[in-house]
C-alpha cells in the first residue's frame, strides 16, 4: 500500500535542521577550504580546483588510497564469513544464549583508542604477551614496530577481533527469525546441510548482511584511532591509511586547503562505494 | 503409497515423565489405511501435532513403533520415510522461481531431468499454477505460496503419506474454500494417503473419509463425519462437533430409568454398566418444543437466518435446541421434547447406552 499523504515530511524537519548543523554547515566549511589558500591570520586566497588536482594526481595519495583498499578488502573477506560462520554455530535457545551473545558483544564495548592500546601492549616484541609467545616460544621473528607485514597482519587480526562481532549479531538476529518449519519442510524435501544455508539461511540473513557489509564498510574505510594508537601509521608510512594521512596534512602541515580537497574525494570515495555495494546487494529485490 | 501402524505410542515432552498426565501423547495405537483421506481434530493443545511431527520423523515418540507397511520407521530421519509435509504457514525458498520450489524435492533425490519436468508440469496443471512457474516465489500471495508448499508435497509420487499441519490458517476465509475443494479433489486424482490436522470441524468434515478426534493426547472416536454427528461415543465429540455442540445434561440412573431434573427421559437402548457419572447426551437438532415434556423457561434466543437456536432453562440447566424460527419468544413457558432414539446416556464421559436396532 502507497500511501499520497505527504505530511509526515513535517516530522522529518526537526531533524534535518539537527543534521544541517552537525553536518551539512561543517561540510560546507570544508568546501570552502578546499578552493582556498591560507598563510594563516585569517587571510584566504582563491585556488580553484587546483588542490584537488594536486591530490588526485599525488603519489602519496595514490599510496594511502591503495592501501586503505587493501585493508578494507582484507577486513570484508575475513569479518563477513567469519562472522556468518560464528552465527550459524550459535545456539538457537537454552541456558547457553545470553552468554555467548553478551560474549560477543564485548569486544565492541570497548573504546577504540584502549582497543589500540591493548593491542599495542599485547604485541610489543619481547614484553607484550602475543609478542613474547611469536619470537621466544614460536621462534618465528614478528615485530609490528619493525617489520611492515607484521604491523599490517597486527592490524588486521586486531580489527578482526575488535568487529566480526558485529557482522556475528546481525546475522545471528537473521538466523532467529527463521521459523522451525523452514528446517523441518527442508528435511522433509531432503535437503542437504548446504541447501539449507544457501536457500534457507542466506537468503533470510540477506537484509541484515547488506547492513553489517555497508558498516563494515563505512567502519573500516574511515578507520583512524586504533591503527594510530597502534602503529601510529608505521613502520614508515605502511600503515598509513587515508585517515592517518589526512590528519598528518590537516594538523601535522597545517595544509588546509589540500587537506579539506582530499576529504571532500574520501567522502565521494566512501559515498560511492556505498553506494555501489547497497545496490548490487538489493538489485535481486527489485525484480 | 502404504498403510501407517502406529502401536503402542506414547510420547512426552519431559525427559523422565512420571504420570499420565506429563504425557502429551497417550497409548495411541491406530491404523491409517492406504490411500485414505483422514483428519485429525482436537483443540488446541491435544497433541495433534505431535502426533503428526511423529509420523513424519521431525520428532521421535519416547514409546512405540511407527509403521510404514509393516516396515518398522521409528528410527528413521523424515528425509528417508517418504513422506511430505504441509505447514502452517507456507514455507517457500524465497530466491527460487515456482518451478525451481517445485522441482527441489526432486532434484535433492537426484531424479532424472526428464522425469522432473514432467512431474512439475503435471503437479503445476493441478494446482493451477502454469502460468506463474518462472515468477519468484517470493512475490507470491500467500494463497499461492501455501498452493507451491502442497505442490512441493505432492510433486513426488512416491510419497508414502502426505501430512498437513492446518494448512489453511493464513488463507483469507473466501480462497479457504476454494483451496479446501483442491485438496479434496487432489486426493481423489493422486491417491496418496492424507493426514489434515486441523481444529476446524468444518475443514476435517469436509476434507476427510475418516475423522480421527482427539482429546488431552487420547483418541476419542474414530468415524465418518455422519458417524461422529450421529452418535458420538464421547460427550467431548458431541460437544466438540456440531454447532452449537451436543446438549450434555446432568442425569441419574435407577433400575435403568433415566431421570433429568426429576423428570423421566426416555434414551436410544437398555443402559449398560452402573456407577460413575452419568450424563445424557442430545442434539440441539433433536430437541423440539412439544405440548407436553419438560417443562422449561427460555432464557436466549437467537435467530440465525434458516433456523432459530434457543437456549431453555430446565430447572437449573441450560438445555440448546434447534427450531424453527419466531416460534417462541425469550422468557416463554415452554416443554421440551428429547427424541428417544437420538438421546444417549453417558458414563464417566463414554457412551453407555446399546444402539437402538
Amino acid at each position: 500500500m502507497r500511501t499520497e499523504n505527504q505530511r509526515a515530511w513535517f516530522f522529518v524537519l526537526p531533524v534535518l535542521l539537527l543534521v544541517a548543523f552537525n553536518a551539512l554547515v561543517p561540510i560546507i566549511t570544508v568546501v570552502n577550504y578546499s578552493v582556498q589558500e591560507t598563510f594563516g591570520n585569517n587571510v584566504f586566497f582563491w585556488q580553484g580546483l587546483d588542490w584537488f588536482e594536486q591530490i588526485l594526481r599525488s603519489d602519496r595519495f595514490h599510496a594511502a588510497l591503495g592501501r586503505q583498499f587493501l585493508f578494507t578488502f582484507l577486513i570484508l573477506i575475513i569479518e563477513v564469513p567469519l562472522g556468518i560462520v560464528v552465527a550459524l554455530s550459535m545456539p538457537r535457545k537454552g541456558f547457553w544464549v545470553p552468554i555467548c551473545l553478551v560474549t560477543m558483544a564485548l569486544p565492541m564495548l570497548i573504546p577504540w583508542n584502549v582497543v589500540g592500546s591493548m593491542w599495542n601492549i599485547f604485541t610489543l616484541p619481547n614484553i607484550g604477551l602475543l609478542g613474547y609467545f611469536m619470537n621466544d616460544v614460536l621462534g618465528i621473528n614478528y615485530d609490528m614496530t619493525q617489520q611492515p607485514f607484521s604491523a599490517w597482519v597486527t592490524i588486521v587480526v586486531m580489527d578482526v577481533w575488535h568487529w566480526t562481532s558485529l557482522v556475528v549479531l546481525l546475522s545471528y538476529a537473521g538466523l532467529v527469525s527463521i521459523p522451525d518449519a523452514y528446517y523441518q519442510a527442508a528435511k522433509i524435501d531432503g535437503a542437504s546441510p548446504w541447501k539449507v544455508f544457501r536457500y534457507i539461511q542466506l537468503p533470510k540473513m540477506k537484509t541484515v548482511l547488506t547492513i553489517a557489509v555497508l558498516l563494515r564498510f563505512m567502519d573500516s574505510f574511515n578507520i583512524y584511532t586504533e591503527p594510530f594508537v597502534l602503529t601510529g601509521g608505521g613502520p614508515g608510512n605502511s600503515t598509513t591509511l587515508l585517515s592517518i594521512d589526512l590528519v598528518k596534512i590537516a594538523l601535522g602541515q597545517f595544509d588546509l586547503g589540500p587537506a579539506a580537497a582530499m576529504s571532500l574525494i574520501y567522502f565521494a570515495i566512501t559515498l560511492l562505494v556505498s553506494w555501489l555495494f547497497y545496490t548490487l546487494m538489493t538489485k535481486d529485490d527489485a525484480k | 503409497m502404504a498403510k501407517i501402524t502406529l502401536s503402542n505410542l506414547r510420547h512426552s515432552y519431559l525427559p523422565a515423565p512420571a504420570g499420565p498426565s506429563d504425557y502429551a501423547l497417550k497409548e495411541i495405537d491406530l491404523d491409517w489405511q492406504d490411500g485414505g483421506a483422514y483428519a485429525l481434530l482436537g483443540p488446541s493443545g491435544c497433541g495433534k501435532s505431535t502426533l503428526l511431527n511423529i509420523i513424519s520423523g521431525l520428532l521421535t515418540p519416547s514409546e512405540g513403533r511407527i509403521l510404514f507397511d509393516g516396515q518398522d520407521v521409528t528410527d528413521l530421519p523424515p528425509a528417508q520415510r517418504n513422506i511430505a509435509q504441509v505447514f502452517q504457514f507456507p514455507v517457500i525458498y524465497d530466491t527460487m522461481t515456482v518451478r525451481e520450489n517445485l522441482e527441489f524435492p526432486l532434484r535433492n533425490r537426484r531424479v532424472e531431468s526428464a522425469k522432473i519436468a514432467q512431474r512439475v508440469a503435471e503437479i503445476a496443471t493441478m494446482l493451477e499454477v502454469e502460468d506463474m512457474l518462472d515468477t519468484r516465489a517470493a512475490h507470491l500471495s500467500p494463497d499461492n505460496k501455501q498452493k507451491i508448499s502442497m505442490g512441493r508435497g505432492l510433486v513426488r509420487d512416491d510419497v508414502n503419506v502426505v501430512m498437513f499441519d492446518e494448512p489453511l490458517t493464513v488463507i483469507d476465509p473466501h480462497l479457504k474454500w476454494k483451496l479446501r475443494s483442491k485438496l479434496k479433489e487432489l486426493h481423489q486424482r493422486v491417491k496418496a494417503t492424507m493426514i489434515y490436522v486441523t481444529h476446524d470441524q468444518t475443514e476435517a468434515l469436509t476434507f476427510a473419509d475418516q475423522v480421527v478426534v482427539m482429546q488431552d493426547g487420547e483418541i476419542v472416536q474414530i468415524g465418518t463425519p455422519v458417524e461422529l454427528f450421529d452418535r458420538p461415543q464421547h460427550t467431548f465429540v458431541g460437544h466438540f462437533i456440531g454447532s452449537p455442540g451436543m446438549n450434555i445434561l446432568p442425569a441419574t440412573v435407577t433400575d435403568g430409568r433415566v431421570t433429568f431434573e426429576g423428570q423421566p427421559v426416555a434414551v436410544e437402548g437398555a443402559v449398560k454398566g452402573e456407577g460413575g457419572r452419568t450424563e445424557l447426551g442430545v442434539r440441539p437438532e433433536f430437541v423440539s418444543l412439544s405440548e407436553t415434556g419438560l417443562p422449561a423457561r427460555v432464557s436466549k434466543v437467537s435467530d440465525v437466518g434458516r433456523h432459530a437456536v434457543i437456549e431453555a432453562m430446565v430447572g437449573d440447566t441450560p438445555v440448546k435446541a434447534v427450531i424453527g424460527h419466531a416460534e417462541v419468544e425469550q422468557g416463554a413457558q415452554v416443554h421440551l421434547a428429547f427424541r428417544p432414539d437420538q438421546t444417549r446416556l453417558y458414563r464417566d464421559g463414554w457412551i453407555t447406552t446399546e444402539a437402538m436396532q
